[in-house]
């Protein structure tokens, strides 16, 4: 049966959990680092001991408070946790703490671009929440294993309105939700290491219907591909139900990757009572407007205002522009890179915003790629770079020698400076107009026959004049100086 | 032949050389050994306190300065953990467990030189009024082995009461402390609560719970609370406040006059023993004699008292009490299991005492989903209004006197089977729990009966120090 998609209008909504990256867990002090050997980040507390109490870690209310405000959050005053009380072998306590109930963030909204338009995707809330542990199914033939590490580490869910529309909306609402949480520092933003999951409510209706279809929740989506995969099959696979006129039931349902489809994997909530009460072994907290205050001073410029600066002030393309601040730390070393550049030479060039640009997009990325690594890992400081585009824009350097010569000679001895490097490695150009005049003057004798045919209009000829200076000089003449006085002596 | 008076005089006797720490833990550990059918200790740690002891006589010897609880020999309910020492609650469920922390008031006691000369037995996880209700049998109360020492803490109440101990610590979170002390005839405090850390006590109901002192004498409880008191980077309810100095400002105010309340509604109480009443009016009449002002002040709250106190202690408990769950520490089932949930259901039911998940199963049930607002906001509101009321009377009234218990000690097995009796036995201790303020039981009578029992003084939160003096000059008022 063919089944006319577009008569239905696809709804998605996301629950986004990123893990904080706060130095210790939500309530006591143990660390939160990634990938340690199983069960060496527990400390009584994280395992509830008898007698064990939580601690509330601020770090985490700050870096939750700085999520809500750079979504343009209403942030809640008076706040206190609750204990969501449940059984699981990886949930040490027999209950989590969380805001659940009374979000430290209300409202708000993230804006996306999508086809070149911008839309804003409402958010219902942010709150806090402390991690479990890990279920291990498969160390052990006959046990699982738990790992508490995890447990504990605090969380933020980030609640979406369903205003998504469609997996190109999710996933452009996910790339830049992972930006922010980068831009702000609070959420590495890993989807591999699990460091940011996503559950998503898929729904389907009739197009103009307004009353939302019935949804499924879908889990396991650990990357941004497989959020959008899942909720373009599901979608689907909802549109063809109600066109075959079959009832959608609500559903918790899980994708498979390999497959590309979703399966159930329980009808509608078990309706489980969590038996939601305020945790009586922490306090109640007031955020007074000082706090929030000192935490929005904390925001970083983010990627829309820094690609405004770039075109407007810097003159970069848009393009460039959105490449240099894909991530803060990179957009951070190339704004460190152009304070340090040369004042402009003359009032009308302005300083070399776009050379530091192609430095940046060209020989300093494709190292890291090549090597892996991450731009706070690059052994160059930015002032490097800087001298060496200075060297170049005073004609000392062309930009070939120092792109492929300097750049990794310099690596490998990052503190020393460009300029001597050049000069030890007779790297310099050339630009002692008397000695060029004077290897200028030895080429023209060198081919007077040459030197008729230019003068007779082969004005092609200036080539070989030029190449021939350069190998005299062993390539380190002016090339714009030679081209200058070549061209005097000849048109004279 | 070591005889224990008070910390203050031990202190002066080890300065003269008269006796050692050795003598007064062999002294303990007799009594302890002559009297363990009464059932006090679940375990002693003898030899660790005599080798403490000698550490102590040899620093002391070497003229080394003392701690302020330099070889006071002290007793800690089995639910206040000891790195490295077995702590049960008293519960099948944390059989074998050895705890890998000290509580912080434990620690704080080893600070100043404290020797630990054993756990004391207790009604499983402080639930109960009796001792009864404990996985290794009941406590007998020394001075009628018929009868119930009281509980949560019976244990520690007896080990001070028979001479088994210097001073011993309890928990009290609606009366676990004042109770047991009124019925075995010695003094017992529950501080403010966050007065005393609660990192390392084992959680009954964390809004009401807190460590409690036994001893004979109020100078022993003052120097006790001067050490356990303060704040705690592990207790985020614990208040920021230093300890006072309990002890020195004992002697201050002892021909201060006061403004004492106390309620019709309490002292001519159906429930309330004719003899405790008359015994209560009769101080009251003294403290008039003695210039003090002694006023009724209408209370109507007292039938709620009961009631909200279950609600709330039993709905944190049935959360607070889900980590035993046989995953991580604890007992677990031998019995084939086919999924979790019936992995949880043996270890817990098999785990937990009769009273433990007659609780358990309340407080689920008054946090369901369609009783929450009729049970637990409900006994909030009575909660928050008894706060309110209780503020206003320390408006006007320094303290408030009430009976302890409606009566004294009851016979062993006489109110088991009737848990509603038991409960509405706590009407005079669960009001200082629900407010927070101290609260404590001082042994001013004797029952025709035999039994001794006590007066119970409450104050404003974290008067401690008032609290002790106004004890100090009670306890004199009864012997003059």
């Amino acid at each position: 049966m063919a089944v006319d998609f577009d008569a239905y209008e696809t709804v998605v909504g996301l629950e986004v959990h990123a893990q904080l990256l706060t130095q210790s867990k939500l309530f006591c002090g143990d660390s939160t680092a990634f990938g340690s050997e199983p069960n060496t980040q527990v400390s009584p507390i994280t395992l509830a001991h008898p007698g064990t109490l939580p601690k509330m870690n601020k770090k985490a209310i700050e870096f939750a408070i700085k999520m809500g405000l750079a979504c343009h959050c209403e942030i809640v005053k008076e706040n206190y946790f609750a204990r969501k009380n449940y059984f699981y072998p990886d949930l040490p306590k027999g209950y989590q703490l969380s805001q659940h109930t009374t979000p430290i963030c209300k409202g708000g909204y993230l804006t996306i671009k999508i086809n070149d338009q911008e839309k804003n995707i409402c958010l219902n809330r942010i709150h806090i929440e402390e991690d479990a542990g890990k279920s291990l199914h498969d160390v052990d033939p006959e046990y699982t294993s738990i790992d508490f590490n995890r447990a504990g580490v605090p969380l933020i869910e980030i609640v979406s309105e369903p205003d998504i529309r469609s997996g190109d909306e999710a996933s452009a609402y996910l790339t830049e939700l992972r930006k922010l949480v980068r831009y702000l520092e609070i959420c590495d933003g890993n989807m591999e290491e699990g460091s940011l999951r996503c559950d998503a409510n898929v729904s389907v209706r009739k197009r103009g219907e307004q009353k939302l279809g019935t949804k499924a929740e879908i889990k396991n989506l650990n990357s941004i591909r497989n959020v959008k995969r899942a909720i373009e099959f599901e979608s689907r696979r909802m549109m063809e139900m109600l066109a075959q006129g079959l009832e959608i039931t609500q559903q918790t349902r899980s994708f498979d990757a390999d497959s590309g489809t979703t399966f159930s994997i329980r009808d509608k909530e078990d309706a489980e009572d969590y038996r939601y009460f305020p945790d009586p072994d922490l306090t109640k907290f007031s955020l007074t407007d000082e706090f929030i205050e000192n935490i929005r001073k904390t925001i970083p410029v983010l990627q829309k205002e820094r690609i405004k600066k770039y075109t407007s002030e810097y003159q970069l393309s848009y393009y460039d522009a959105s490449l240099l601040t894909e991530e803060k730390k990179f957009s951070d070393y190339f704004e460190q890179m152009i304070n340090n550049l040369p004042p402009p030479l003359d009032g009308a060039r302005g300083r070399p915003f776009k050379p530091a640009a192609n430095w940046m997009l060209g020989p300093v990325r494709s190292w890291l790629n090549d090597n892996n690594l991450e731009i706070d890992e690059f052994p160059l400081a930015p002032t490097k770079i800087a001298g060496i585009i200075e060297l170049i824009e005073e004609g000392k350097l062309s930009f070939s020698v120092a792109s492929s010569k300097l750049f990794h000679e310099i690596i490998k001895s990052p503190k020393s400076d460009p300029g001597k490097i050049a000069e030890q490695k007779n790297w310099m150009q050339d630009s002692d107009t008397d000695h060029i005049e004077n290897l200028i003057d030895q080429v023209l004798n060198k081919f007077p026959e040459k030197v008729k045919e230019y003068k007779k209009g082969k004005k092609g000829l200036i080539g070989l004049f030029v190449g021939e200076v350069m190998k005299l000089s062993k390539g380190k003449a002016d090339p714009k100086i030679t081209n200058d006085i070549l061209s005097e002596k000849l048109n004279s | 032949m070591f005889e224990f008076f008070s910390i203050g005089q031990f202190h002066a006797q080890l300065r003269d050389g008269i006796v050692t720490c050795r003598q007064a833990v062999e002294h303990f550990l007799r009594q302890i050994d002559s009297t363990k059918h009464l059932n006090a200790f679940v375990e002693v740690y003898a030899d660790e306190a005599l080798r403490k002891a000698d550490q102590l006589d040899m620093k002391r010897n070497a003229g080394k300065p003392m701690g302020s609880l330099h070889g006071v020999v002290i007793a800690l309910k089995d639910i206040i953990a000891y790195k490295e020492h077995r702590l049960t609650a008293s519960s099948k469920i944390l059989n074998g467990f050895t705890s890998i922390y000290s509580a912080t008031a434990t620690e704080k006691l080893l600070r100043e030189e404290a020797i630990i000369i054993g756990s004391c037995n207790c009604d499983e996880f402080a639930m109960g009024s009796t001792n009864e209700n404990s996985a290794y049998g009941k406590v007998l109360n020394a001075l009628d082995e018929t009868r119930i020492p009281g509980g949560s803490s019976g244990g520690s109440a007896v080990a001070v009461q028979a001479g088994l101990c210097m001073v011993s610590l309890g928990s009290d979170t609606g009366g676990s402390v004042r109770q047991p002390a009124d019925f075995c005839g010695i003094i017992g405090l529950k501080p403010t609560y966050g007065r005393v850390s609660r990192h390392g006590l084992i959680a009954y109901a964390s809004s009401f719970d807190q460590i409690g002192i036994f001893a004979n004498r109020i100078d022993d409880v003052a120097k006790v609370l001067q050490v356990i008191s303060g704040p705690d980077a592990y207790d985020a309810t614990v208040s920021q406040s230093e300890a006072a100095n309990y002890a020195g400002k004992l002697s201050e105010n002892q021909n201060k006059k006061y403004h004492f309340a106390y309620f019709n509604e309490a002292l001519d109480h159906p429930s309330l023993d004719k003899e405790i009443a008359r015994s209560i009016k009769n101080t009251i009449e003294k403290l008039k004699e003695n210039d003090h002002a002694v006023e009724a002040v209408q209370f109507d709250y007292l039938d709620y008292i009961v009631p909200a106190y279950y609600v709330l202690t039993t709905a944190e408990a049935s959360s607070n009490l889900s980590r035993y769950d046989g995953v991580r520490y604890g007992y677990r089932t031998k019995q084939t299991v086919s999924d979790l949930t019936e992995f949880y259901k043996f270890n817990r039911s098999e785990g937990f005492g009769k009273e433990v998940k007659r609780r358990i199963m309340l407080g689920t049930f008054v946090l369901s989903t369609g009783y929450y607002d009729a049970y637990f906001t409900k006994a909030q509101q009575v909660r928050q209004l008894l706060v309110k009321k209780t503020k206003e009377i320390f408006k006007n009234y320094d303290f408030i006197l009430m009976p302890t218990s409606p009566s004294p000690a009851f016979k062993i097995g006489e109110k088991m089977n009737d848990p509603i009796a038991m409960y509405l036995a706590d009407i005079f201790t669960v009001m200082a729990n629900l407010v927070g303020c101290p609260a404590i039981s001082l042994p001013l009578f004797k029952h025709s009966a035999g039994m001794p029992f006590g007066l119970q003084a409450m104050t404003s939160e974290f008067n401690e120090v008032s609290l002790l003096q106004v004890s100090k000059q009670l306890m004199e008022l009864s012997v003059h």
